[in-house]
């Protein structure tokens, strides 16, 4: 703010040419907020060296099996998103997800005496997750127990519960249809298209309606051309996406669900009052209540979310392994799933990050794993992978927000 | 507004207030007004009660004495909701912004505008911020989507004010507004103090800089240990006079015309 030129009230360069904003953009940029241009760069990097050293990679097979292999991790790091947003952590997660994976077989077993149609049981199951998120939620928000230490005894407690089900048996297969499509079923070519098209005019639809808002209250309206540019740009994305799943067996009912989600949850952090006031007791829960705002309840919410977005991870691993075994809720998806929201830009302090990063995160997550699986690399190497590109998300965070406020003063 | 003649009656009016901790008492049957389109003035030095006044006056704390009068009528303030409610706002030293929200989503924090399905309506609330920081002549804020992060102290102060007056207020109180400011940014919000008086608004500023309070306030009361001193009108009294009843206290009488 050296030479704050004292122009009208205006939103900066938002109805300028797009040179200028090209300008702001790098201003913003110098200023730390580096947006999703990172994660970007990781996504292109991986692609591309990957490509290179597997034939397989690159190919519409390939695609659909890492959608398939990332929406499980995804779903839970899109939970893991509104905790992180609220300055909380939730270590509960991966063993949530594997009770809700206990769950939704032990609710649709034949011959047991609660043998329910799928869909019920994967009702019950992601009811199991938000009732859990609820418990932990309370417990911090009005006990005010530190959220690590609370949801690390829940992580405890969630895996002893699961060696205590599956004890006798050691396992659960799962017959029900409705349960092994959600991980299973493929869409049929034209249904595809049809997901794409509608995708595609959603986004057109919002665009348009944010304009003729803007424009009916007399403010700036942005750069129209970029506006239908992103329109085109995201509507090529889910056209690309289809075409290539097409060309194998069509768009796995996995990625559609995996969307939808991040479609809601996007919705629910940027559009409504409930998101703001997520953002608002990120950034500062103190002015948050002093404004009025619940703040043990949005801190409820936000657990129930992540431990409801838990169990539909839960529910897409049981799927997808049509069975359940005592090594679910285990390994490394905790991790992978903080770390796909990390990755993706949300911040560890709290108040950053779009729940859309959980998406990018959770593809690089998968990319990885993926691509070292396919090259053949040992264990070890996914895991120092793994391990070196959060530490730079991390690291990129931090800077980014002492950057932020040196640029404030 | 009210013609600005003597006559009018004080929009907020205290009478005999008394505030006890313990056996501490913070206040002893203060006397306090402010009136509308007026800037008055409170200080005192450390331990002479403003901040307990200002608590007492926003519902923080309960009164153990006397009468709080809003426009010559007797209310009762027992919690921030009825002080709100009566068009009470404090503007306390931390500003209550948060950090990563842009100077829309603060000024409307916790009172977004809304339809039925909870989407928030961000066109009219982006206008009427503009609109109101137009008309406080706040123009040193490039963008109202810029996060307040980015703004400097006097900008964040300038935000927290038209925050405080959006919402139809009738009394603004100003906790040591310029108290981290640098000179040009305590110009900024020394002049838009004076604009919220000259809009109509009650305005209280608590300071310790008499320069600060000599250059905005119509009034100044003194408190002293607790009690009060007396209301000066500022044309009519000087800096020495007020750091005499400061520090070593006058007797109490000097009426205020």
């Amino acid at each position: 703010m050296s030479s704050a030129a004292p122009a009208e009230v205006q939103a900066t360069a938002v109805d300028g040419s797009l040179a200028a904003i090209a300008r702001s953009r790098w201003e913003a940029l110098k200023g730390g907020d580096v947006g999703f241009l990172p994660v970007l760069v990781g996504i292109v990097a991986i692609t591309v060296f990957f490509t290179a050293k597997s034939s397989i990679f690159f190919t519409a097979v390939n695609f659909s099996n890492l959608i398939g292999q990332m929406a499980g991790t995804t779903v839970i790091a899109i939970g893991v998103v509104f905790v992180l947003l609220i300055g909380e952590i939730d270590l509960s997660v991966g063993y949530v997800s594997g009770i809700a994976s206990v769950a939704v077989a032990e609710f649709q077993l034949a011959g047991s005496s609660h043998d329910y149609p799928g869909l019920v049981a994967i009702a019950l199951a992601l009811l199991i997750g938000a009732v859990i998120g609820a418990i932990q939620g309370s417990i911090i928000a009005f006990v005010g127990v530190p959220s690590f230490v609370v949801t690390l005894a829940g992580l405890l407690i969630c895996q002893g519960l699961i060696i205590e089900l599956l004890g006798t048996q050691g396992v659960i297969g799962i017959q029900d249809n409705q349960v092994n499509d959600v991980a299973n079923y493929v869409l049929t070519k034209n249904t595809g298209w049809i997901v794409a098209a509608v995708f595609t005019g959603g986004l057109a639809l919002a665009t348009v309606g944010t304009y003729l808002s803007r424009r009916r209250a007399g403010l700036p309206t942005g750069n129209v051309t970029l506006a239908v540019l992103r329109v085109i740009f995201y509507g090529g994305l889910a056209f690309t996406a289809v075409a290539v799943c097409n060309h194998y067996r069509g768009v796995p009912l996995v990625g559609l669900i995996l969307l939808f989600i991040v479609v809601l949850f996007s919705y629910l952090a940027g559009r409504t009052t409930f998101g703001r006031h997520v953002y608002a007791v990120g950034g500062n829960a103190e002015a948050a209540r002093r404004a009025g705002i619940n703040v043990k309840l949005i801190r409820i919410l936000c657990f129930v979310i992540s431990g409801s977005c838990a169990a539909m991870g839960g529910v897409i691993f049981a799927s997808r392994l049509n069975s359940v075994d005592l090594t679910f809720g285990g390994g490394t998806i905790l991790l992978d799933a903080i770390s796909a929201a990390v990755i993706g830009g949300v911040s560890l302090f709290g108040g950053r990050g779009r729940v859309s990063g959980a998406l990018f995160g959770g593809l690089i997550i998968g990319m990885i794993s993926n691509g070292t699986d396919l090259v053949g690399s040992a264990d070890w190497v996914k895991y120092v992978t793994t391990g070196l590109i959060l530490l730079a998300a991390v690291t990129l965070d931090t800077v980014a927000r002492r950057r932020q406020t040196a640029a404030g003063r | 507004m009210a013609a600005p003649t003597a006559t009018r009656t004080a929009t907020l009016q205290i009478r005999g207030l008394s505030k006890q901790f313990g056996s501490v008492e913070a206040l002893r049957v203060v006397d306090f007004e402010v009136r509308d389109g007026e800037v008055m003035a409170l200080v005192g030095d450390n331990g002479a009660g403003k901040s307990t006044l200002i608590k007492c006056v926003a519902g923080i704390y309960s009164i153990d004495d006397g009468e709080i009068l809003f426009d010559g009528k007797k209310v009762s303030i027992h919690g921030p909701k009825d002080a709100a409610k009566l068009g009470i706002e404090v503007v306390y030293q931390d500003l209550a912004l948060c950090d990563n929200l842009d100077v829309v989503q603060n000024m409307y924090l916790g009172r977004e505008e809304h339809d039925p399905l909870f989407r928030l309506r961000e066109a009219p609330m982006e206008q009427r911020t503009a609109e109101t920081l137009r008309s406080l002549s706040v123009t040193t804020i490039r963008s109202v989507r810029q996060v307040v992060a980015t703004l400097s102290g006097g900008q964040r102060q300038s935000v927290a004010v038209a925050r405080a007056v959006m919402w139809n207020n009738r009394v603004v109180f100003l906790d040591e507004p310029t108290a981290a400011l640098g000179v040009a940014q305590t110009r900024q919000v020394l002049d838009l103090v004076k604009r919220l008086g000259e809009q109509g608004l009650a305005v209280v500023i608590v300071s310790h800089n008499l320069n600060d309070v000599f250059e905005v306030a119509d009034r100044i009361t003194v408190l002293r240990l607790g009690r009060n001193v007396g209301v000066y009108e500022r044309k009519k009294t000087s800096q020495q006079e007020i750091v005499q009843a400061i520090t070593a206290g006058t007797p109490v009488g000097e009426a205020s015309t």
